[in-house]
């Protein structure tokens, strides 16, 4: 599905590079030993090296060179045996050390891909590289009228930098792009993707173009975007700025600019403007990473099954709709949760009771799958008793509704309440003539050939057996008796 | 001259050091000394040659991921030129 | 003869036959330091800890405890390693106030051998300096000189060490070597000053010039002495990613007092124009005594030594533009107001810094610049290559090298100093083994005609300390440099 900005004489195609910041999951830093939890009082999780105090040295932790590696082969990239740090210097208050230990022309993973589909047409974006930095400290400027305060907690937080090619061309291939990276590190375990927390943040860059052209115009660095639906909306703006500067004859500028969340819009940082130079250079604190193929595939046989992969197996060996399949592979907690559902029992019902009727439900309680009152387990005893054909699908959505708050198991709710199936035809046949006789106009309306009625009529010999009647065989009693009648 | 005051201006900016007005015109010129030493290493043939990246030719050490600094924010402040007790202080940034 | 003029292995045996203890040993020293402090040694003096400490390595003694070849011994610290709760300040404005929460790796090293630190010692700024005269604290005077009136350099950067040690004041320093630090005020002073291989001791809590350079070593008496205090001041540190684990050897013990056999280079690039007719006697003296005590000589050719220097000017101010740039007033040390955050970065920067490090902090931001980098930085880089390159070839064929440490002898302070080219020719001897990460040593090969010291240095391949402690010996044995400073007569220090 093509996205395109009309404008006064033609139409205009944006062109769109992410740049994600990925908090690495790890107990603690990068280069020292202080914690990396969230959410600790200011300045606690701060070590002298944090702090650059003088004489302090980095040194780095193996399980973040691990988990870079780990998301580069879930992200199809190639590993880089040989990667450099480099410190990029700048001065900047929540950066004590006066420059930011990064990667710079060697990073630890080269090119890859991540693999989208957008409404049944498939994506390829590249990626370009990921990298592996260090995170700043943060800067508070609404505490204290003249002053800004720094807490250091954050500063020296790993972080892998995942920068995209150009390749994204609508808001919502890059929202979905953010939402597979997302969901691809999750599966991974390489990052908690928790995005009001900060561990997942991008920046933007983007540019328009005349549809019919192929060069790329200046583009305008969106920074610091921390929501999956901030993404799509500032660019969504700025692709619409840039349309209407080109319009009126204007030039588009080579800037950094901010995203607005309450007005829904961007606007230039001027504390960014001046110009650069981060004059990079080897960190000679650091020696190289050199990395054996013998590692690297080790990580390689550890990897768990990825998305795209499920989703073919959902499908291929399960037999689902592409549809249900994308939706129960796109988060990891939902796979899982479907995954051990499904165990010895029929898949597609088994997607349906997750796809409709749980998330119906947790999405009435404002819920995550993860935090459902109902497991996995407890709704397979409910399917069970639909498999075996103790009550019927209508049924078991009100013994869904009784589990939610009960602690009882599915078996005896249905015990008590008495909601089993009604498999005596005797006790059917009864139900079914009942209605045909109270139902005279709808019968003859079905003998003059208008189908729907049918529906209607086991509608209502469902409701006289409180829905405890198989529909299948009402349908079948139903339309026996009326053919014959 | 590779150097002259505007580009002193520059580099001291950039370095964040604020050099003298009367000073610049010293300073580029001995800046200009030394880069115009240096310049003899163009006689040097590196066309084949590989940067160094470590004297030392060891590998990379790697710690393992363990927290072992505990809350020692007292310490790491102790020095602060400001008396904030929980924040390290700077001049009001404008974003 | 005094206690101070005691050297640490003769300290150390008398120490431990009970001549006198620690804590006597640790007073006579301390109450030199007070008599001769117009020399400027030492930025800070510590006697309370001194005797402290001295009473406690006395304890230890009397129950039979002793740490080892240091224990109870009075040192001096270079200010550039940290130490914990004791004023730590590079020398620089912009370290004022700083008491460091923490203790560098090598100074809690060498008091967990014992070793009893009296002060702090003067340096130049940043350790950048060939002449101990860009120290914020004022410059520091050689104990050497002459009846011209005219107080000479100590050397630099650890001229305050080295001042100390000539002197008196202490029987030994930790200093630190990026270019020839140690090597060239030991020289100047005229007592024996030590680099290890890089990576030997490690560079944690010793505050940052260039970081694949920096390398700290003791400033001693005698070629023993330094033996004894390196053994306490190197370990492998998992703090410093660069700190090596090789096998630590017992460098005493590597002192046998024969080298029959022992290959020693004369690199032909290391005879300069600038170098005088009187370096170049005692360097050919230097030869035909350890030819004579059975050495082979072998004369070899390094081809990029004249290059090391450019090289070294290029590496080290980048390195250090980077390191220094934390010096920012935020979270430690001076801070100038300013109207706003630059400002006070600008005005805290532009104080707080000297000339020298300034020049340097701007060297090294232009040459790492965009548009520039290539140029200098990578090109200085590939020079290195080539430059250890040539060390790896001609260790093949001998086990040392035989030069002179310096072109020329200490000269006054305020000479010299309006080139900085021309200071900087005082390391052209020194500055070839720190580009390679190789450890050297110096040790007074004679006098000068005019009657100043001049030193002769040996450099060995990496890890190789112990052909540099045995060939030392030796030939400061043959030398058999009996002078001392004017100084000590004239004050009796
Ligand atoms: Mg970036
Ligand atoms: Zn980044």
């Amino acid at each position: 599905m093509s996205y395109f900005i009309s404008g006064e004489k033609e139409d205009w195609e944006v062109v769109i590079g992410l740049e994600v910041h990925a908090q690495v999951v790890s107990d603690s830093k990068l280069f020292s030993d202080a914690s990396t939890e969230f959410g600790a009082k200011p300045n606690t999780q701060v070590s002298l090296v944090d702090s650059a105090m003088p004489g302090m040295l980095p040194v780095i932790n193996k399980v973040c060179i691990k988990q870079a590696v780990r998301t580069g082969l879930g992200l199809n990239s190639k590993i880089n045996l040989h990667s450099v740090f480099e410190r990029k210097n700048y001065f900047y208050p929540d950066l004590p050390q006066g420059y930011q230990i990064s990667q710079y022309l060697q990073p630890i993973v080269g090119e890859g891909i991540v693999t989208l589909e957008m409404s049944g047409e498939i994506r390829e974006i590249g990626v370009e590289r990921l990298h592996l930095e260090q995170d700043a400290g943060k800067s508070i400027h609404d505490q204290d009228p003249r002053n800004t305060l720094i807490d250091l907690n954050r500063a020296g937080v790993a972080l892998m930098e995942i920068v995209s090619k150009p390749d994204l061309r609508s808001p919502q291939e890059a929202g979905a792009y953010m939402r597979k990276l997302r969901a691809i590190m999750r599966y991974l375990g390489t990052c908690d993707g928790n995005m009001e927390e900060g561990s997942l943040r991008c920046d933007a860059n983007v540019s328009v173009r005349p549809k019919s052209t192929s060069e790329l115009r200046t583009r305008a660095e969106i920074k610091n975007i921390n929501s999956v639906r901030f993404v799509e909306d500032a660019i969504e703006y700025e692709a619409k700025r840039q349309v209407d500067i080109y319009d009126s004859g204007g030039t588009v500028n080579q800037e950094t600019r901010l995203y607005d969340s309450d007005k829904g819009e961007t606007r230039s940082m001027r504390s960014k403007e001046e110009a650069h130079d981060y004059r990079y250079f080897p960190d000679p604190d650091l020696l190289p990473i050199d990395l054996s193929t013998e590692f690297v595939d080790e990580i390689r046989k550890g990897l768990p099954e990825l998305p795209d992969a499920k989703k073919l197996r959902f499908v291929g060996e399960m037999g689902l709709s592409e549809g249900d399949a994308e939706i129960l592979v796109s988060e990891k907690e939902i796979a899982d949760y479907f995954e051990d559902l499904s165990v010895g029992r029929d898949p597609k019902l088994s997607a349906n009771w997750v796809i409709h009727e749980l998330f119906a439900r947790l999405k009435k309680d404002d819920l995550n799958i993860d935090n459902s009152p109902v497991k996995a387990d407890r709704l397979g005893s409910l399917l069970d008793l639909i498999e075996d054909k103790t009550i019927t699908n209508q049924i078991a959505t009100s013994v869904l509704e009784t589990m939610w708050t009960s602690a009882e198991d599915p078996v005896a709710i249905v015990e008590k309440k008495g909601l089993q199936q009604i498999t005596d035809t005797g006790q059917i046949d009864s139900a079914v003539e009942k209605v045909i006789l109270e139902n005279t106009d709808q019968v003859s309306q079905y003998k003059d050939g208008n189908e729907k009625v049918l529906g209607w009529l086991v509608g209502q010999v469902m409701k006289t057996t409180q829905g405890k009647a198989d529909a299948k065989s009402v349908n079948e009693i139903l339309r026996k008796k009326m053919d014959s009648g | 001259m590779a150097i002259d005051k505007a580009k002193v201006k520059e580099i001291a900016k950039l370095a964040r050091m604020k050099v003298a007005d009367k000073d610049e015109s010293e300073l580029a010129t001995e800046l200009n000394q030394i880069l115009d030493w240096i310049e003899q290493l163009d006689e040097v043939d590196t066309k084949n040659v590989l940067p160094v990246t470590s004297v030392t030719s060891e590998i990379l050490s790697q710690r393992d991921d363990k927290v072992t600094n505990l809350d020692q924010k007292d310490k790491v402040l102790a020095n602060s030129p400001s008396d904030n007790s929980d924040f390290y202080v700077v001049p009001k940034v404008v974003e | 003869m005094t206690l101070t003029s005691l050297t640490i292995s003769g300290a150390r045996d008398k120490l431990q036959s009970g001549e006198f203890s620690s804590e006597e040993l640790i007073k006579e020293h301390i109450s030199t330091v007070e008599k001769c402090k117009n020399l400027n040694a030492f930025i800070t003096s510590t006697p309370e800890i001194a005797l402290d400490l001295a009473r406690k390595s006395d304890a230890r003694r009397a129950r039979g405890e002793t740490l080892g070849g240091m224990d109870g011994i009075p040192i001096g610290i270079k200010d550039l390693f940290c130490t914990e709760g004791v004023l730590t300040t590079a020398a620089s404005h912009i370290l004022d106030g700083f008491i460091p929460p923490y203790e560098s790796t090598v100074s809690g090293n060498l008091r967990s051998g014992g070793a009893v630190m009296i002060g702090k010692t003067n340096m130049d700024e940043f350790a950048m300096g060939s002449a101990n005269i860009t120290s914020h604290y004022g410059p520091v005077k050689n104990p050497w000189y002459l009846n011209d009136g005219k107080d000479r350099v100590p050397g630099g950067s650890s001229g305050g060490s080295a001042s100390a040690v000539a002197a008196n004041l202490c029987l030994g320093a930790a200093a630190s070597d990026t270019g020839g630090s140690i090597r060239q005020p030991a020289s100047f002073c005229g007592i024996v000053g030590m680099k290890p291989t890089y990576g030997r001791c490690s560079r944690w809590g010793m505050v940052a010039f260039s970081s694949s350079l920096d390398q700290a070593g003791p400033l001693t008496k005698t070629v023993r002495d330094a033996s004894i205090m390196l053994q306490s001041m190197v370990s492998h540190d998992p703090k410093d990613s660069t700190s090596s684990p090789e096998v630590i050897p017992n460098f005493e013990a590597a002192i046998t007092g024969d080298i029959r056999g022992l290959k020693v280079g004369i690199p032909e690039e290391y005879r300069i124009s600038e170098m005088s007719p009187e370096i170049d006697k005692l360097w050919s003296k230097g030869v035909e005594l350890l030819k004579s005590a059975g050495a082979e000589i072998v004369d070899v050719s390094l081809p990029h030594t004249k290059y090391a220097l450019p090289t070294y000017y290029i590496i080290a101010p980048a390195e250090a533009s980077s390191n220094l740039a934390r010096y920012d007033g935020v979270r430690y040390g001076l801070r100038v107001d300013g109207s706003d955050l630059n400002d006070m970065y600008e005005a805290t920067r532009g104080e707080g810094f000297g000339k020298e490090v300034k020049r340097r902090i701007m060297i090294g931001t232009y040459v790492l610049s965009a548009g520039y980098y290539d140029a200098y930085y990578l090109k200085a880089q590939k020079v290195r290559s080539l430059i250890i390159q040539d060390f790896n070839d001609i260790f093949d064929r001998v086990d040392v090298l035989l030069t002179p440490t310096t072109p020329f002898a200490a000269f006054p302070i305020g000479e010299k100093m309006d080139d900085p080219v021309q200071m900087y020719i005082n390391d052209i001897f020194t500055v070839p083994a720190s580009m390679a990460g190789l450890p050297s040593l110096s040790l007074p090969g004679g006098l000068s005609d005019e009657g100043l010291p001049l030193g002769l240095q040996l450099i060995t391949k990496a890890f190789d300390e112990e052909t540099l402690f045995q060939c030392g010996d030796i030939l400061e044995k043959q030398i058999n440099f009996s002078h001392q400073a004017p100084y000590i007569e004239e004050i009796g220090s």
